[in-house]
């Protein structure tokens, strides 16, 4: 168990806060500072979402531990996955293909 | 108390009866759902976010610092929420309720932020039928805030039990439930952020 390795200090928390909070402020300033194309500061700020993302499910979350940890991780990422389908599905039917015609 | 804890292995107490695991794993189960949930309102305001109809457009209403605040407050909230399994599982009671407390403090100022927010929309002219931007972002927003209105309420009633039994295989499982949930409503907040906000402010 993760929790057994860090018995006074919640190291793992402490890092997985800071960690968040410098890719909230980065992802604000190369959106607000910066004179990159939406396109390129899009690509860039959502991946630092999704890695966000990512890092609050295991380190506050614990998603990965206990004897359904697998389990988790495949529910998860099939939630994701259904979550992309039907937001960039959507986007792209009804906003790109409508715009090819 | 620390009877229980020495009652088998090395599972943290909310994983030692096999109704616990089961009552966590159905609610990892659940936010699977709730994932797609927020992904259908994500979708229609992606296709809708353009059509101002004339009205107000995320440039004119949105205010960046009040954002960030929100996002600051509900992210530390996040944390503490963490540090408060993090006390529950060295088995110290009066840390996790203190931390509880931070966590339900800190969520109550986002609500706070979030229903001034929504004011200041109101006044710029962007309410629910204004446009079809304004309507499906309000929904998308709105039901973020609901959750997190929900969530205070109910670790409200896991702290009553906890003042009132302390730590059972019982209450740090519904404990361990409620924090997931709590640092669920973040992860939802990042892509709020990052696709809403902040795209609105570049576009």
């Amino acid at each position: 168990m993760s929790s057994n390795a860090e018995k006074g200090f919640p190291i793992s928390h402490v890092v997985g806060f800071l960690i968040s909070l410098i890719l909230t402020f980065a992802a604000a300033w190369i959106a607000l500072k910066t004179t990159l194309s939406i396109k390129v500061i899009m690509w860039i700020i959502g991946s630092l979402a999704v890695f966000q993302a990512g890092l609050q499910l295991v380190m506050f979350m614990h998603m990965t531990e206990g004897e359904d940890g697998k389990v988790n991780i495949i529910n998860i990422t099939y939630g994701a996955f259904m979550a992309a389908v039907i937001v960039l599905g959507s986007i792209w039917v009804l906003t790109s293909g409508h715009a090819a015609h | 108390m620390s009877a229980n804890l020495t009652a088998s292995s090395d599972l943290p107490l909310e994983y030692q009866s096999e109704q616990s695991k089961m009552n966590i794993l159905g609610f990892w189960i659940f936010l699977g759902a709730e994932i797609v949930l927020f992904a259908t309102l994500f979708g229609v305001y992606g296709v809708l976010a353009e059509r101002h109809a004339g009205g107000p457009t995320q440039q004119d209403i949105f205010v960046i610092k009040d954002v960030l605040i929100q996002t600051v407050l509900l992210l530390t909230s996040s944390f503490t929420c963490g540090i408060a399994i993090f006390e529950m599982r060295r088995n110290r009671l009066k840390g996790l309720i203190t931390w509880l407390v931070i966590t339900l403090l800190l969520g109550g100022g986002f609500l706070f932020m979030e229903i001034n927010e929504f004011i200041h929309y109101v006044h710029e002219g962007a309410a629910l039928q204004t446009s079809a931007f304004t309507s499906s972002l309000l929904v998308l927003l709105g039901t973020h805030g609901a959750h997190v209105a929900l969530g205070i309420g109910w670790a409200i009633l896991i702290i009553m039990q906890l003042l009132k039994r302390g730590l059972t295989t019982e209450t740090t499982r519904k404990t361990f439930i409620i924090g997931l949930y709590w640092h669920f409503l973040d992860v939802v907040w990042i892509f709020i952020f990052t696709f809403v906000y902040l795209e609105g402010l570049v576009g």
